[in-house]
């Protein structure tokens, strides 16, 4: 199982001080969260994609690719690659160059993203979301895997005798999760390729995140990948930890109240209920998430958020080392305990690699 | 008898409320149209007062809390509507307002719907028409022609029989019988995938 970092690379003022990062702190604050994953030894480092304030991650392989040059065994992620408004043409070449940078390091998480003035600024309209995250993802999926690509949509101009380069790392194309919230049709996506599914799960309550990952489930043994308890299943998920659980709770109340997308709405404790966020001992973060198994299967990649809200940077890394030295261990341990044989890991580069070695020996 | 299910929504601030009674003397009397007509409704009454801090929430977080979850989905599931607002400043109570701003947009349509007011006195009684039914209408909910003002007068000591009497008895005989003439009211499942994926690819 893989455990990691999401950012959503936010620019939000400390509440309890004020005190407002540059951007050009934040970027390198977003770097350092990077780079201490690997050294606490957790395996995945993802970046959001955002073109508008208060955030700053509007070039994830630039960053990705900087991260990838001062780390030796991170995986490099995205939380989300907008498959809708950027080019699939210009993503198929950004993350194939990326992958040879990484030494294939690297996958990638598609959404849509659900800021609405954004898309014109590319040209589109958010109203067209699914049917441009269906085209652009079935062009993406052939440019890495045919050399030569003849194609026609609807949101692009055509192609002809078109070659994407670099063609990816050893001919494996980049694993792909694809990241919804509460659409079915990116759940059916994510199925029909036998692609994976990453649940957002922080924002909604369990029964949403469980809704949609059983039918992803369902969906992708229907389509011929397996059974369905061996579909690729990502979550997300939101902690703040301190040794005694009222210390956690004290400090990260301020956060959680002036918080850009739930503050000023419901109480901590309201949404510690209703959503997976965990505010407590490094024990209780260890029992809940534990507990996502029992609604969702078992799963693949647990990408926590803890680097958001105004956060100092001091109190991020100090989370980090409480995940990476007394959470993720005994979370490890526990979770390959409950895990069949029979329910793969998420592909990586190395393991994709393998198999089609093996399906060369076998033909 | 064939079963059917009202949902009484009453945004009433105060206890009592003059809202929340006039809300129950339409569901009793829905409750006995519709059983001259052969059918047994099942009531469920929702108090907006005990949601109004779920509602604001929803607004902000993007998700309802479970006790307002289980009444949109009641909602939802209703086969018909009673509506009942106090009117403040010339319209529907904010607090109603929010609440039909967090209920999904295709959850009323073609239910049939009670629309219903208070006020101090009858001059607001016009509300009704300019302000809530348009909001139903926007929803595509099937309004009953007749609405419900109960203004300070009515709750006056000739109330059992008088003007008002009559208006409740008018509006819950059309609403009793949209009821009789529809089928269950079919519930939407939000997950439920409505094309095959053949043809969102094909739809390019």
């Amino acid at each position: 199982m893989q455990f990691g970092i999401f950012s959503v690379g936010d620019v939000t003022p400390d509440p309890t001080n004020g005190r407002v990062p540059t951007e050009h702190e934040r970027i390198k604050t977003m770097v350092t969260v990077a780079k201490h994953a690997e050294d606490v030894g957790l395996d995945v480092f993802a970046t959001g994609e955002h073109h508008n304030e208060p955030f700053v991650p509007s070039s994830p392989t630039t960053m990705l690719g900087y991260i990838a040059a001062q780390t030796e065994r991170l995986l490099l992620s995205t939380s989300t690659t907008l498959i809708t408004t950027n080019d699939p043409v210009k993503i198929a070449e950004d993350y194939a160059m990326l992958q040879h940078l990484a030494d294939g390091r690297v996958d990638l998480m598609l959404g849509r993203g659900n800021t609405g003035p954004v898309y014109p600024w590319f040209g589109k309209d958010i109203r067209a979301g699914i049917p441009l995250a269906i085209e652009n993802y079935a062009l993406l999926h052939r440019l890495w895997r045919e050399q030569v690509v003849d194609w026609e949509g609807k949101f692009r101009t055509p192609l002809q005798s078109f070659t994407s380069t670099p063609r990816p790392l050893d001919s494996i194309p980049p694993f792909v999760w694809h990241g919804s919230i509460r659409s079915p049709e990116i759940a059916e996506q994510a199925a029909y390729y036998g692609d994976g599914f990453f649940a957002n799960h922080i924002f909604w309550p369990a029964s949403h995140t469980q809704r949609m990952v059983a039918l992803y489930r369902e969906r992708f043994a229907h389509y011929g990948h397996g059974d369905p308890d061996q579909a690729i299943v990502g979550l997300g998920g939101q902690v703040f930890m301190r040794k005694n659980s009222q210390d956690a709770v004290r400090e990260f109340r301020p956060y959680f109240d002036n918080a850009p997308v739930y503050g000023h709405g419901p109480s901590l404790e309201e949404f510690t209920t209703e959503t997976p966020l965990t505010v407590g001992s490094p024990q209780q973060v260890i029992d809940r998430t534990l507990g996502f198994r029992e609604y969702v299967g078992d799963y693949q990649r647990q990408l926590f958020l803890v680097d958001h809200a105004g956060l100092p940077l001091k109190v991020v890394l100090e989370q980090m080392d409480i995940l990476g030295g007394e959470v993720v261990p005994v979370l490890r341990k526990e979770f390959a305990a409950r895990k069949p044989s029979h329910v793969p890991e998420a592909p990586t580069h190395t393991s994709l690699l393998a198999k089609a070695r093996d399906a060369k020996v076998t033909a | 008898m064939k079963r059917r299910t009202l949902v009484v929504i009453s945004a009433g601030l105060s206890q009592p409320s003059s809202t929340r009674l006039l809300a129950d003397q339409l569901s009793e009397a829905v409750l006995a149209e519709a059983g001259d007509l052969g059918v047994l409704l099942d009531i469920r009454t929702i108090e907006l007062r005990e949601l109004a801090h779920d509602i604001t929430n929803a607004m902000l977080t993007g998700f309802p809390p479970a006790a307002l979850r289980e009444a949109l989905d009641v909602v939802a599931g209703a086969d018909a509507v009673i509506a009942v607002t106090p009117i403040f400043t010339a319209s529907y109570s904010g607090l109603f307002k929010s609440f039909f701003d967090v209920v999904d947009k295709d959850a009323l349509a073609g239910k049939p719907v009670l629309i219903a007011a208070t006020g101090g006195t009858a001059r607001h009684s016009l509300a009704l028409e300019h302000a809530v039914r348009p909001l139903f209408a926007y929803l595509r909910a099937v309004t009953v022609p007749t609405s419900v003002f109960a203004a300070g007068e009515d709750w006056g000591g000739d109330t059992a029989h008088g003007t008002l009497r009559h208006r409740i008895e008018r509006a819950a005989g059309e609403l009793a019988r949209e009821v009789d003439m529809r089928e269950p009211a079919p519930v939407a499942d939000p997950f439920a995938l409505t094309t095959s994926f053949e043809d969102l690819l094909a739809a390019e």
